[in-house]
């Protein structure tokens, strides 16, 4: 196991690297830009004087390298991310904090449906391989996928909301009420189509393994082999692959469909940030997001390294 | 014999009368042959020739008002309707495919060919530091989050992507594109018989943001093609016929060009195929949150925002729904080609 803990280590200590260069980075940028969050507030009848003097309150006057040096060295020794400009002084976790517990639960359900759709149906195409019911079931799931969400949305709105009157147009209150339904769709449907083919490449792997045939051989009924003897064996890095793709699919669908749901996560949160430019916001949003992008594609490579030998057996070809 | 034993008979068959041929026209020739494909092939056709064609073929401008006219149903005048200051629908459909061609084709041209070719052959052929510098940038960039980063890039360069613009256009490109430009309609509203200003030929028209949206997609999309290039030219490096082309005095260049390139050329394709819906949606998405094309221009991005409305969208229906008809058409044609293509130039997958 040396190869794969010497792998691990290095898998490891590339996140901070790489937070510092997106760090610097993202602070470049934002702050490249003209005008500061003083200037986007204080309009354009403002008092010269307390204009400035807010701006060295928040050491927005000095170089940027400065800048960054105090913000760094805040967050390495303190945690402390700085403050929002756009909401009175409150600190990053008190504004992020319910903003994320709103959008995980808006994605929840996708998050869940997409397992419990894709994986079956991509187990069942598979089976069905070399008849019709295959390419219907992946071509409707590419389908799905080929309607962007922006698209998608505002179509769902028109038929349940503005048209039948089911549902609200909107908004968000609560995991079990009828404003999640259509987020719920339009997160799940575009990533069914991934999910479904890793699992239908996955069990067609595993159907033509000999213990399947052994299987098959001894009697047993064709769905109790795909339930019990190839579901079993080719899922499991399906599964953590897909916990990766559909992490990172949920929070790019989440910007669009949050801002034109009206739903207040972070999600349509970070585009308000971009646009009023909250510095430490979107920065803190931007650290946050790269970690766990990070953190979900090192979970899926490992599974495949630990689930897989034949990629262990050759540890030192790994990135 | 099973089905799928004849055809895999019929393949290798296949295969021996066509040894001669080249990976690239092999793959052709077997894609041509999948009738998904050619559907998709025809409709994207279709698709990009009248977003060129859209200056000649659409009746009025993209932003021509006609305030006594708005909300109007289908006419012979205004075959698709109009929206609420009175704009020919037909016309704004027509103009915002051509935005939607041009980024694509600017966009691969850069972000999934140049410069996955280059730095892929580039960090695959050298090894060393400009391998791990080019593969350390890719794996950072790839590590970023999609979507937000490319808002705040594209908001956050803006400005000064249009003042880098605006003085280089005065000293090289000012009068003399003026006449293409014209030409080509791309300046004004696309109209001949409305009054253009066309003294800055790039901030004077839609130009600039093209040019936003092409480089910040480019500096995100050529990761994933560099990293295929780049194993791909590191097996290659180590084949025999690159060693006997070394050994008789081919210069890197030489070797990169004539012997590496038509093998990787297949990837470029599959990476080309798989980005062009990605690019395309990536394009509209950004103008609906309000960083891509401005206001005044014309795309799908701004046209759905507007037909998804509240108050557009009970009353006015088509508006949403048109573009969104040839949006999630040409995305489902991009899909199946983008999947037919893997089949067809990585046959280990299937």
């Amino acid at each position: 196991m040396d190869g794969l803990a010497g792998y691990l280590l290095r898998r490891l200590l590339f996140l901070p690297i790489a937070l510092l260069i997106v760090s610097f980075a993202t602070f470049y940028i934002t702050r490249w830009g003209p005008g500061d969050p003083i200037s986007v507030y204080s309009g354009q009848y403002r008092d010269p004087e307390a204009f400035e003097r807010v701006r060295h309150k928040y050491g927005l006057d000095k170089p940027i390298y400065e800048q960054y040096g105090i913000w760094l060295r805040d967050v390495v020794t303190e945690g402390d991310f700085g403050v929002s400009f756009r909401y009175r002084d409150r600190t990053i976790p008190e504004i992020l904090g319910p903003k994320i517990w709103v959008s995980f639960r808006v994605g929840l359900w996708a998050f869940i449906l997409s397992f419990a759709i894709g994986i079956p149906a991509g187990v069942l195409a598979a089976t069905k391989q070399g008849n019709a019911g295959d390419p219907l079931i992946i071509g409707s799931f590419l389908f799905f996928q080929s309607i962007p969400v922006l698209v998608l949305t505002p179509i769902l709105v028109l038929i349940f909301a503005a048209k039948l009157h089911w549902l609200p147009a909107g908004g968000f209150d609560g995991i079990f009420s009828k404003s999640i339904i259509i987020p719920t769709i339009v997160l799940t449907l575009p990533g069914l189509a991934g999910i479904a083919r890793l699992a239908r490449a996955a069990t067609l792997a595993t159907l033509h393994e000999d213990f399947v045939r052994t299987a098959r051989a001894k009697g047993l009924r064709g769905d109790v082999v795909v339930m019990r003897h190839v579901a079993r064996n080719s899922l499991v890095p399906v599964m953590t692959t897909v916990v990766g793709l559909s992490f990172v699919g949920l929070v790019e669908g989440a910007i669009i469909t949050e801002t034109l749901l009206g739903i207040p996560g972070v999600g349509s949160f970070l585009f308000e940030s971009v646009t009023g430019r909250d510095y430490n916001v979107i920065l803190a949003m931007v650290l946050l997001t790269t970690t766990l992008f990070i953190l979900a594609n090192l979970i899926v490579d490992l599974a495949l390294v630990v689930l897989d030998p034949r990629i262990r057996a050759q540890g030192g070809q790994l990135r | 014999m099973t089905l799928a034993a004849q055809e895999v008979v019929i393949g290798e068959a296949e295969e021996h009368q066509y040894r001669g041929e080249s990976l690239t026209r092999r793959g052709i020739r077997r894609l041509l042959r999948k009738r998904i494909a050619v559907v998709c092939l025809i409709v994207i056709a279709a698709f990009y020739v009248t977003g060129i064609l859209a200056p000649w073929i659409a009746p009025h401008g993209w932003a021509e008002q006609n305030l006594d006219a708005s909300f109007q149903g289908p006419s012979w005048e205004h075959p698709l309707g109009t929206d609420r200051t009175g704009r020919d629908m037909l016309s704004r459909n027509l103009y915002a495919a051509r935005t939607t061609v041009i980024v694509t084709f600017a966009t691969i041209l850069t972000g999934s060919v140049l410069l996955p070719l280059t730095l892929g052959m580039l960090a695959g052929y050298r090894g060393g530091g400009a391998d791990s510098l080019i593969s350390r940038t890719g794996e950072i960039l790839a590590s970023l989050p999609g979507l937000p980063m490319l808002i705040l890039i594209s908001a956050a360069l803006r400005p000064r992507v249009e003042d880098w613009i605006e003085n280089v256009e005065e000293v090289i490109f000012a009068g003399w594109m003026d006449p293409g430009l014209r030409f080509l309609r791309l300046c004004g509203t696309g109209r001949d018989d409305v009054p253009v200003e066309c003294d800055h030929p790039i901030t004077d028209t839609v130009f600039d943001d093209y040019f936003l949206l092409v480089f910040v997609l480019s500096l995100f999309g050529w990761v994933g093609g560099m990293r295929l290039i780049r194993t791909q030219t590191m097996t290659l490096r180590d084949t025999d016929f690159v060693l006997a082309a070394r050994a008789n005095g081919a210069s890197t260049f030489r070797i990169l060009f004539s012997h590496i390139l038509p093998n990787v050329l297949p990837l470029v394709i599959v990476g080309v195929s798989a980005s062009l819906g990605a690019i395309a949606a990536a394009e509209i998405a950004l103008t609906f949150l309000g960083v891509g094309v401005q206001q005044a221009g014309p795309s799908f991005g701004i046209l759905i925002g507007e037909g998804a409305s509240r108050t557009v969208m009970e009353n006015h229906p088509q508006l949403l729904l048109i573009p969104a008809a040839i949006v999630a058409s040409l995305m489902f044609a991009f899909n199946l080609l983008g999947d037919a293509l893997i089949d067809v130039f990585t046959p280990r997958a299937r």
